[in-house]
């Protein structure tokens, strides 16, 4: 098959004061037709930056320095912006990430996919329709009728991501970039996402420029691989090949820190609990005008779940199903309507204000965003301080027992008097947990931990976190809506769809025999499953 | 800090209004030197020409006092009305903002209630007002002032909790057991501070102003060499000696002019998402 996109000797640079002087380095990729070429890496490494290199739509202050992007024999590096607007959309169409921010949330869905025909073409309104609606068909979304006058928050996420396809699809592009199509969306939803990417892939020849993070992802779809570092192209090949046998050393570590998925061998716990949640409810009540247009939510409905003392609780969950409103639940920031959360022996909600804030010290909680759980304006070690002082130790002490803490989560004790934007993603989830331990809780809740942070280092945090349960006895509630991540670390695991638990019990029996149709579908839906399984099962040398 | 004083001086206006600000600084400074007596003593003959007399370089007003020893002592009034009444309005602003944006619920819609109260009434008449109710005394009026000025940082600094008070750090130092007054001072408000003080350049250059146009109604204090007094007095000879009442309107419009650019500056520099702009 001939290359339908060539990108030869592709550099591209940064402005001054960037982490490094290119974005992009001499890559030179090839596109062929009718394939699904994944490029694979982690953030920073340039994967997009490509996809916005091909398409021309760089950032201010960045540019192509050298190199061809050779589109049906056409240079796009040297085209003028009037042939570029003629290519994108028609010859080579693009889907984002974030359907939400991507499309118009003031037109309707008919009206923004109509766009692309009364921009590129000269078709009637009537036809524009037409086409607009067997588009929407075509990627079967539910009700193609109804979508088309829907308005984008109308929808949900994968519904949205549908949407974008047919718009990209909407003039037949031989090319279509993809851009983290799918790290949005749930479980369920990117298994669908990506199967209808792969059917019509098939059915319309289109070749497909895919760019990930998740080898499992890889895995599912592609044909062929280009794994990036940094900017450089590090290794491009068949993808059973790149995958069962990868050749360089951070194509190695990026598929071993890919997760297998099936249980480590049950470990021992007491049989004691020290958190007991019975019938917890909460519902939300939404607004509602002398009780017109009132939508009540039932975040979380009834429930009662065991954690044993050493032992770690996993609740796994898709977006909505209630898992976070069940943390903070747990932590007393949200007060649950019906039910009762007992710590050891005492019911939180029967504390006082000044009893509920003494009992802090027993259970902390690791939260989901590196970035916006800790205070920008204050430094690192005192946020791993606040804690102790907050309950009364004196400065000097709780300094340096934020140097200690620092020190067994694996940063430098130097770096205390760092503000945190001084700090990675990784670095800054250890800070969060180092301001948990601070207080030597009995319980540790994690809203999501690992679910903002690259592979490699989502392995490394959970790495730390298991070593800090064996370390310290601590009993963790992990929330997460990654089955890899769960199975990974948890004892036991507690399903939850629409605020329930639909299942629950020991990972490595709801894994193997799930009971509930529900939990069939999420291990399922994940993404390369069969890979997943098949390295669990002969674990690849470590690198 | 460096890299702040690098970010403001990129814009030229700001530098400008810096260097202006710092004008009427140094005249409110060296006021006592240049003109060691009494503002409002009277000096000459009244109502002689800027540059006449070179004994009076700006001139002398209608009860023949100096025009220029009135800017130079004014210059501190002008200052000490912007910054009192200034810190009046945001302490008020900002202590019922916060508390109204991290509570939310009931205490929100009382104290917002209250807010828009205050904002439905124009706030030059509500100085009237309390100027006519509780004299007219310069501590008075800079306290009136200030008094009327708070609705604006109010809004500002509850829109800012608003967004900041759901943000994960906050929910953090919940669960480490820290008081609400604490989250509320030490670790929001730091967090929400630089527009409600690039809003205060503008509540300082509003205040100056509504001394002055008090001043022109003859209902500012008398007993104070302020510019809005002298604008006031000037009015009575206003299409002859027009001077009198044009030298001390422009020094005004200077000062609030510097102000606004300094404020406008320090929205450039602090704001990172005007940064490469």
């Amino acid at each position: 098959m001939s290359a339908i996109l060539s990108i030869e000797g592709l550099t591209v640079g940064l402005p001054k004061g960037a982490d490094r002087p290119h974005a992009l380095s001499r890559v030179t990729l090839e596109l062929r037709a009718g394939e699904i070429l994944c490029v694979v890496g982690e953030s920073g490494s340039g994967k997009s930056m490509t996809a916005s290199a091909i398409l021309r739509l760089l950032p201010p202050n960045v540019a192509i320095e050298a190199g061809r992007i050779l589109f049906e024999g056409k240079d796009l590096a040297a085209a003028t912006e009037a042939e570029m607007r003629a290519i994108r959309g028609a010859g080579i169409a693009m889907i984002f990430q974030e359907p939400m921010t991507a499309l118009n949330p003031l037109r309707t869905i008919g009206d923004q996919i109509g766009e692309m025909f009364r921009i590129h073409t000269d078709l009637g309104r009537a036809e524009t329709d037409k086409r607009a609606l067997a588009l929407l068909e075509d990627v079967h979304i539910p009700d193609p009728k109804l979508a088309m006058r829907a308005y984008p928050h109308e929808l949900s996420g994968g519904q949205r991501q549908r949407a974008m396809i047919a718009m990209a699809l909407a003039l037949s592009p031989r090319v279509l970039i993809a851009d983290e199509p799918t790290t949005a969306l749930d479980v369920t939803t990117q298994a669908q996402i990506l199967a209808l990417i792969r059917d019509l892939q098939r059915r319309l020849g289109t070749a497909v420029l895919f760019i990930t993070h998740d080898f499992g992802v890889v895995a599912e779809i592609a044909d062929r691989v280009a794994v990036m570092q940094h900017g450089i192209l590090v290794e491009q090949g068949e993808a059973a090949e790149v995958l069962q046998r990868p050749q360089h050393a951070y194509t190695q570590a990026l598929i071993a820190a890919v997760p297998p998925l099936t249980a480590p061998p049950p470990r021992a716990f007491s049989s004691e609990a020290i958190l007991r949640l019975e019938g917890v409810s909460k519902t939300y009540r939404n607004g509602g005008f002398f009780g017109r247009g009132k939508r009540v939510t039932r975040a979380v409905r009834d429930v009662s779940l065991v954690l044993p003392r050493g032992g770690t609780l996993g609740i796994v969950g898709e977006s909505g199903s209630g898992k976070s409103t069940l943390a903070r639940c747990i932590m007393h920031l949200v007060k649950p309507d019906a039910g009762v959360i007992r710590l050891g022996d005492t019911d939180l909600a029967s504390l006082s204000p000044a009893q509920l804030r003494a009992s802090a010290k027993r259970i902390q909680m690791v939260f989901q965003d590196p970035y916006g759980s800790l205070n920008p304006r204050r430094r690192a070690g005192e946020l791993v301080a606040q804690g102790p002082m907050v309950h009364g130790m004196a400065r000097g002490p709780a300094m340096a027992r934020a140097r200690e803490l620092f020190a067994l989560v694996g940063l430098d004790p130097a770096a205390i008097d760092r503000f945190p934007h001084e700090f990675s993603g990784g670095q800054r989830q250890r800070i969060g947990i180092a301001r948990a331990l601070a207080l030597d809780p009995e319980v540790l809740v994690a809203d999501e931990p690992v679910s903002a942070l690259d592979v490699s280092v989502q392995a490394q945090v959970l790495k730390l976190l298991a070593e800090l349960r064996a370390r310290l006895g601590l009993s963790i509630v992990l929330i997460t809506h990654d089955l890899r991540v769960a199975v990974q670390v948890c004892d036991l695991v507690a399903v939850m769809k629409d605020g329930e638990v639909v299942e629950h019990g020991p990972i490595g029996r709801v894994f193997e025999a799930p009971e509930h149709e529900y939990t069939r579908s999420l291990l399922a839906s994940v993404p390369g499953r069969d890979f997943a399984l098949a390295k669990g099962a002969a674990p690849l040398s470590r690198v | 800090m460096k890299r702040f004083l690098r970010d403001y001086a990129r814009s030229p206006a700001a530098v400008v209004g810096l260097l202006l600000l710092i004008l009427v600084i140094g005249m409110a400074g060296t006021a006592d030197w240049f003109f060691p007596r009494d503002p409002l003593a009277l000096a000459g003959r009244p109502l002689q020409w800027p540059g006449a007399n070179p004994r009076f370089w700006l001139g002398t007003d209608n009860s023949g006092r100096d025009i220029a020893a009135q800017i130079f002592h004014g210059a501190r009034i002008a200052l000490l009305i912007g910054l009192v009444a200034t810190s009046i309005a945001v302490g008020i602003g900002i202590g019922i903002g916060a508390v109204a944006g991290y509570y939310g619920g009931i205490v929100d819609d009382v104290l917002m209630r209250v807010t828009e109260a205050f904002q439905t009434l124009p706030n030059f008449l509500l100085l009237l007002v309390l100027v006519s109710v509780f004299g007219s005394e310069m501590s008075t009026v800079v306290v009136a002032i200030g008094v009327v000025s708070w609705p604006a940082p109010a809004r500002l600094t509850r829109a800012e909790f608003l967004s900041l008070r759901s943000r994960e750090f906050v929910e953090a130092c919940r669960t480490l057991g820290m008081r609400d007054r604490q989250i509320i001072f030490r670790e929001i408000l730091p967090n929400a501070l630089p527009p409600v003080i690039v809003y205060a350049s503008v509540v300082m250059a509003v205040a100056i102003l509504l001394e002055s146009a008090l001043a022109f109604l003859r209902l500012s204090d008398p007993n104070v060499a302020s510019w809005g007094n002298l604008i006031g007095l000037g009015r009575d000879v206003l299409r002859v000696q027009w001077y009198v009442s044009a030298i001390p309107g422009v020094a005004i419009l200077l000062t609030v002019l510097a102000v606004s650019l300094v404020g406008q500056g320090l929205n450039d520099a602090l704001n990172p998402r005007l940064k490469g702009r």
